[in-house]
């Protein structure tokens, strides 16, 4: 256990016979941004209780700083939680809120005032500490909330869902100053949501969580182009998706059909003869070209545009194949293709680089 | 005017003069009243007199008042003690008997406090349901003598005052987010300092609601110490009755009363006060 802040190993959890978390096992280093990732009803909240103390799993172990925490209330955890809905103490005001957590402490007056002003600077809420919970913006609650939680300084921050009542705009700005505050203080931060932008944009690496299990853990950039299932695959942004059947294995590369088009690919997982395989691609990765720009169609797909999409930095189109599958392709702007000028209704040509696919076995 | 409006004005206006008729003049009447010459035969002289309030003055009266406090403070204090782990255990409660639990506590009101009282004589008294009960079970040799001592009488305010305690305090628990619990849990507060700075003060409208509910009708229940006191331990209550019906002294009766209902006013001065001061107005509007 040695480096790592935090350690699960074997954890399990249920409530009323009904499994909520299952065989959880991972590690965490001193000062990493991890985010749990997955729908609601994964578990990742209960998975975060655990850690702070609020529930007791039923089989496994906890590892806080290398010590077994079992047995330990979330007061003698050196865990401190920003809550979903902030959980202010409305009747008072900013600064006693802050220096709620010092003053359970027992420390001096003197140093909870430093400490506390310290926290509000970090925050840029001096200005505000006389003021009541209500009478503030979100925004604002949600950064007393973080100020109430790292001014006690502890080993490991939690955040359930921390952004989910901001608007879009303010939870992008947010997301920024929490990253910020994260890599200033190094100290170990645990998110949890159900964003997979939020998650992406924000972690060192994530851990995508279903039905109680652990999917993937990795870095953003490891679970979203190389996913170690469909469902990860699915999770984290769009994915389109064909269903084949590997036709013959070479040494290092083996055999498929993949809409009627013959295709070579690397073997990275061992696949044999007529094992049922998909091969993923995202949207972004295909590219779009009208009859007249291609000259070799050997690999490419031919179909007709049933939507096209205007999102400003891309042109996300739907395209229909002849074999009535539909996929989603995302074109951008660049000085190869500026006008990308797509209507539906025209026939197209589609293809993806090779290498760019990922290829998953069947799990069923 | 529309429809709906019409609907506001008449219903404002017909309570506005129900209560006018009901509550607001028979007040002045006994404001009135109070500054009014004592007169054995006709009740009273039309003279204006402070005679009523000075008579007051007497140390009498004051003990009379004090002692009616004191009853009144120590059946609060004992209905809070007894009152908010009840409130606080039952707004917790996980549990399908909860509001059968909440409706076993209103259910008492469904039958007259007074015959209630005379139900509590025949518990107390010497040959009354509880010391037949220790007797048999040999806790005690012989009967208590409960009944007509100032025992019987704060056992009778309590049972009858205990559920105007548990009421506000429930309704104000209930609504207490347990998340700020868990919050105070995690700051790294132990029982006592989440009870004494996160429930207490956001329970206080919800204890000082109940304190004025069950201080300000324990100075006044007069029939209480009448039935279960023998009339031993005189209340404020029963120093109005007195005036009334047995001294037929209406001014100087009507002059208690008076005072009375001015330090009551004065105590919701008080708790309007502190509602004003805590955070948590719409705590006490459900009041």
């Amino acid at each position: 256990m040695s480096g790592s802040v935090l350690a699960l190993s074997g954890v399990y959890k249920s409530f009323h016979d009904q499994t909520v978390l299952e065989n959880i096992h991972f590690e965490v280093k001193q000062g990493e941004f991890l985010t749990l990732l997955g729908p609601s009803g994964c578990g990742k909240t209960t998975l975060l209780r655990l850690i702070s103390g609020f529930e007791v799993p039923d089989a496994g172990t906890i590892y806080i700083n290398g010590v077994d925490v079992k047995g330990l209330s979330p007061q003698q955890r050196h865990v401190n939680t920003v809550f979903q809905s902030y959980a202010l103490f409305p009747h008072l005001n900013v600064f006693d809120n802050i220096a709620f957590g010092l003053r359970c402490k027992g420390l001096d007056k003197a140093v909870i005032r430093q400490q506390v002003e310290d926290a509000l600077n970090m925050v840029k809420l001096a200005p505000l500490s006389q003021r009541k919970p209500y009478q503030l913006s979100g925004g604002q609650q949600q950064r007393v909330a973080i100020a109430r939680a790292v001014v006690n300084q502890p080993s490991i921050l939690l955040l359930d869902e921390p952004l989910s009542s901001l608007d879009y705009r303010l939870r992008k700005t947010m997301q920024i100053e929490l990253k910020q505050l994260q890599i200033q203080l190094g100290i170990t931060f645990i998110l949890v949501t159900h964003d997979q932008e939020e998650a992406l944009s924000m972690s060192d690496r994530v851990v995508v969580m279903h039905d109680g299990r652990i999917e993937q853990i990795g870095t953003p950039r490891e679970v979203y182009e190389e996913p170690s299932s469909l469902r990860v695959a699915r999770f984290i942004g769009e994915v389109n998706i064909f269903e084949t059947q590997v036709i013959s294995v070479d040494e290092h590369v083996f055999h498929v059909m993949i809409e009627g088009k013959a295709f070579t690919l690397k073997n990275r997982r061992h696949f044999t003869a007529d094992q049922k395989i998909y091969t993923l691609v995202r949207p972004e990765d295909l590219a779009v070209w009208s009859p007249s720009e291609v000259t070799d169609t050997t690999q490419m797909f031919p179909g007709v545009v049933e939507q096209v999409n205007y999102k400003g930095c891309t042109v996300d189109l739907m395209i229909r194949l002849e074999s009535q599958t539909l996929l989603a392709a995302a074109q951008f702007f660049n000085e190869d293709d500026e006008k990308l000028d797509f209507h539906s209704g025209e026939s197209v040509w589609v293809h993806w680089i090779p290498g760019w696919e990922v290829i998953l076995p069947d799990e069923s | 005017m529309k429809a709906d409006q019409l609907f506001k004005w008449v219903n404002i206006a017909s309570i506005w003069l129900w209560l006018s008729l009901f509550a607001l003049l028979p007040n002045l009447l006994v404001l009135f009243t109070s500054f009014l010459e004592n007169d054995p035969v006709k009740l009273m002289r039309w003279k204006f007199t402070l005679s009523n309030y000075l008579a007051l003055l007497d140390p009498l009266y004051f003990k009379v008042f004090w002692h009616s406090f004191c009853i009144a403070a120590l059946c609060t204090v004992i209905c809070l003690c007894l009152g908010y782990p009840f409130a606080y255990l039952l707004a917790r409660l996980k549990s399908h008997y909860k509001n059968l639990l909440l409706f076993l506590v209103i259910i008492p009101f469904w039958t007259s406090s007074l015959i209630r009282t005379y139900a509590i004589i025949s518990i107390l008294k010497a040959k009354g349901l509880l010391n037949t009960v220790l007797l048999s079970l040999g806790l005690i040799h012989q009967p208590l003598a409960i009944l007509y001592t100032s025992t019987a009488v704060m056992i009778g305010l309590v049972y009858s005052l205990l559920p105007f305690m548990i009421l506000p305090l429930y309704a104000n628990i209930e609504k207490l987010d347990i998340r700020l619990i868990d919050a105070a849990r995690d700051l790294g507060a132990n029982t006592t300092v989440i009870f004494a700075r996160v429930i207490l003060p956001l329970t206080l409208p919800g204890i000082v609601g109940g304190i004025i509910l069950v201080f300000l009708p324990a100075m006044s229940m007069f029939y209480i110490p009448d039935i279960l006191g023998g009339a031993k331990s005189l209340l404020v209550g029963n120093l109005v009755q007195n005036e009334f019906l047995a001294a037929h002294n209406w001014p100087l009766g009507s002059a208690v009363s008076m005072v009375l209902t001015f330090s009551m006013g004065l105590l919701l001065l008080i708790y309007w006060r502190i509602n004003k001061t805590g955070q948590n107005n719409e705590s006490i509007s459900k009041l």
